[in-house]
């Protein structure tokens, strides 16, 4: 039942505003997709051309193979999860879930044994004769879940699901989607704006950023080798560091630059020819404490989170980065600190935005050894 | 009687409990007789300009008195007596059910079908909602004016209109069957803009991605409306049909001004003979047993559509 995905070159405009000029996309049958992006990227727009709810101004969407563009909704054999629930207010929960069923003329008997079986894989049960009124807000959204279940569709598509609960709900319901993906083995399609949703459930993760595909790609990826600066901007929280650098001679094959403070730092990327102006891209957990250290400045404010802690250091020139720092750590505002850059982690960026990563390192040669020749070039 | 309405129209639309009932006595610290005093205004004017005069015209229904003298005396249950036995009376009775028992289905299902139609936005939309809107600040005279000029027999605009097309004059204000719908029809034309407002703001309410869903959820537009549209506007519709009861019972000026209640008293109306016993006839007692009685058919009309609205709104 479960259906692989293709939008072909879809464009959507309104009027003379174009919010997604051309989009196309490949999505594997039994795949969880997660279209990730800011406000007003177009992955809401997306998902809803995909349901049938927006019309498509070129292009075209498949289903299994089959051209559902012009398809009415109902028709295309999709289910959505919305993100207020869209619960029919005036019918119980087992009334909201048999709806689309009853819609396509089901048999009652048929209707009752998918709608008590999701009813019971969801924990739903004892609700069945409640009202949406009646449920709590992660009630809702299970019922809404289970009204998707029991259509059997060939997609599953879910609108920020999740933004409406708190913290707590959110990740249990996180769980509780990435096990119904589990054992459904169904295509989903889920848009969110939240890289955590987004990390933790996707095969795999489209970063969206007006309109186009920034990347697409496993999470990890997304994560560890951003394709460009939003992405690495977007995807982590906290969001990477950037420092403008100076491009100085290479070394060793590989590319060095000065950081802002003047300190100069060997990165591990490979020497290439690079326009424009360079930035030092580098997560929180790249950098950390170390008396040796060629960033230094000054802790503005301590984040500390429980599984970690999170320093906020002022460079001199106004720059301020986010270094982790030890979860036990003395560690108190005010402080000068120095801050070592893991160069396995380091990124950098060229005028256009696009990511340069650091490559392991070249036989013979650790990491440290590199560092130390940042070391030397610092006190150059 | 429009503040028995508006009593039951804010009781529709807030349906909820009265806010602030969690408040301990904590928050309203001080003397009790300051609570007072703020309703004491409100208090006096209701009860000094409504309750005081109800219960009096009760009582004023069980006595024979003369407005002229002044001078009454009790005679039990004689007036209304006297009430079941006049035929005028009866047939007034009849005609303001009958009036009203057209009228309020008319004003539910028409602004209803305004409403609906006219959801949506832009120019046109609004524009429509403002032309359908406008005839409701006219007075009953401007209405019976304008309606009169249009029903006029041999001269008027529907005559005209009709000779036309070859077709006989109908003459409605002057024909015994015709006259009473006719009145509707013009009390129609000048009252629809209100409900068409209060349903078109009941179904802005409705939030759209229930239509969305509807639509995954294979529903035909029927079953859309029939399932999400027409639950979500029930209490709307029970205030309309509630608000129009009693003010359709209520019905004087369109069929005083144009019909004076023929022909045959086919449009004498229960407010008409209200009336005319008291400033024809002088039989204050007797209007007011009168008035009782339009009272407890409207308490009748409001009761019988709120237990409709229980059954239909219990969970099945």
């Amino acid at each position: 039942m479960t259906a692989s995905i293709e939008f072909a070159g879809v464009a959507k405009r309104y009027g003379a505003v174009e919010i997604i000029p051309d989009f196309s996309l490949d999505i594997g049958a039994g795949e969880f997709i997660v279209l990730l992006g800011p406000s007003g990227c177009g992955k809401s727009t997306l998902l809803r051309m995909l349901a049938g709810l927006e019309s498509v101004s070129g292009g075209r969407i498949l289903l299994a193979g089959q051209d559902v563009t012009a398809l009415p909704p109902g028709r295309r054999g999709l289910a959505m999860v919305f993100q207020q629930y869209a619960l029919y207010p005036h019918m119980s929960v087992f009334d909201n879930m048999a709806f689309g069923l009853r819609n396509i003329g089901l048999a009652d008997a048929e209707v009752k044994r998918r709608v008590e079986d999701a009813a019971r894989m969801l924990e739903l049960d004892a609700l069945l004769q409640r009202r949406p009124a009646q449920l709590s807000g992660g009630q809702r959204q299970r019922v809404a879940i289970g009204r998707a279940v029991v259509k059997e569709p060939k997609a599953f598509l879910f609108d920020e699901p999740l933004s409406n609960l708190d913290a707590k709900l959110r990740h249990r319901t996180r769980i509780e989607l990435a096990r119904l993906h589990k054992r459904l083995g169904a295509t989903m399609v889920f848009v969110t704006h939240d890289q955590v949703e987004a990390m933790t459930l996707a095969d795999r993760i489209v970063v969206l950023n007006g309109g186009r595909i920034e990347q697409a790609g496993p999470p990890m990826d997304i994560y560890q080798r951003p394709r460009t600066r939003f992405v690495a901007g977007f995807v982590g929280s906290p969001a990477m560091n950037f420092l403008p650098v100076e491009r100085m001679a290479d070394q060793q094959g590989r590319i060095a630059v000065r950081l802002p403070g003047g300190a100069v730092v060997l990165t591990q990327v490979a020497a290439r020819p690079i326009a424009g102006q360079l930035e030092l891209g580098v997560r929180p957990e790249g950098l950390r404490l170390a008396a040796d250290g060629p960033v230094a400045g000054c802790v503005e404010l301590l984040e500390r989170l429980g599984e970690r802690s999170l320093a906020h250091v002022g460079l001199g020139d106004g720059t301020v980065v986010v270094a982790e720092v030890p979860v036990n750590s003395t560690l108190a505002m005010g402080e000068t600190v120095r801050l070592r850059l893991d160069v396995d982690q380091v990124h950098l960026f060229d005028g256009a935005g696009l990511a340069h990563h650091a490559e392991p390192a070249p036989d013979g040669v650790p990491a440290e050894a590199l560092l130390a020749g940042a070391a030397a070039a610092e006190v150059r | 009687m429009s503040a028995t309405a508006d009593v039951m129209a804010a009781d529709i639309v807030a349906g909820a409990e009265p806010p602030g009932a969690a408040l301990g006595r904590s928050a309203m610290d001080g003397p009790a007789w300051v609570g007072w005093a703020f309703i004491a205004p409100f208090a006096l004017c209701y009860l000094g300009l409504l309750a005081a005069p109800v219960l009096e015209g009760f009582w004023l229904s069980f006595n024979a008195v003369d407005l002229l003298t002044g001078k009454g005396q009790f005679v039990g249950l004689a007036n209304f007596l006297d009430l079941a036995r006049d035929e005028v009376f009866l047939r007034c009775a009849v005609n303001s059910v009958l009036f009203a028992a057209i009228c309020t289905p008319a004003f539910v299902g028409l602004g209803l079908a305004l409403a609906l139609v006219l959801n949506r936005p832009g120019r046109t939309g609004a524009w429509l909602r403002g032309t359908f809107f406008a005839s409701n600040v006219l007075s009953v005279t401007v209405v019976t004016l304008i309606w009169r000029l249009v029903l006029l027999p041999d001269r008027g605009l529907m005559s005209q209109g009709l000779s036309v097309f070859g077709l006989p004059d109908l003459a409605p204000l002057s024909n015994e069957s015709l006259a009473l719908p006719f009145i509707a029809l013009v009390t129609l034309w000048w009252g629809i803009g209100l409900p068409m407002m209060l349903i078109l703001a009941a179904l802005q309410q409705i939030p759209p991605d229930l239509y969305e869903a509807a639509a995954l959820d294979n529903a035909s537009r029927w079953r859309s409306f029939r399932f999400i549209t027409l639950p979500a506007l029930r209490r709307t519709l029970v205030l309309v049909a509630i608000v129009q009861v009693i003010g359709q019972l209520q019905v004087f000026g369109q069929a005083q001004l144009l019909t004076n209640g023929g022909p045959n008293n086919s449009t004498r109306t229960l407010v008409m003979f209200i009336y005319e016993a008291l400033f024809d006839q002088w039989a204050l007692g007797y209007s007011a047993a009168a008035a009782q009685v339009l009272f407890v058919l409207m308490v009748l009309g409001v009761s019988v559509q709120r237990w409709a609205e229980r059954r239909e709104g219990a969970p099945s």
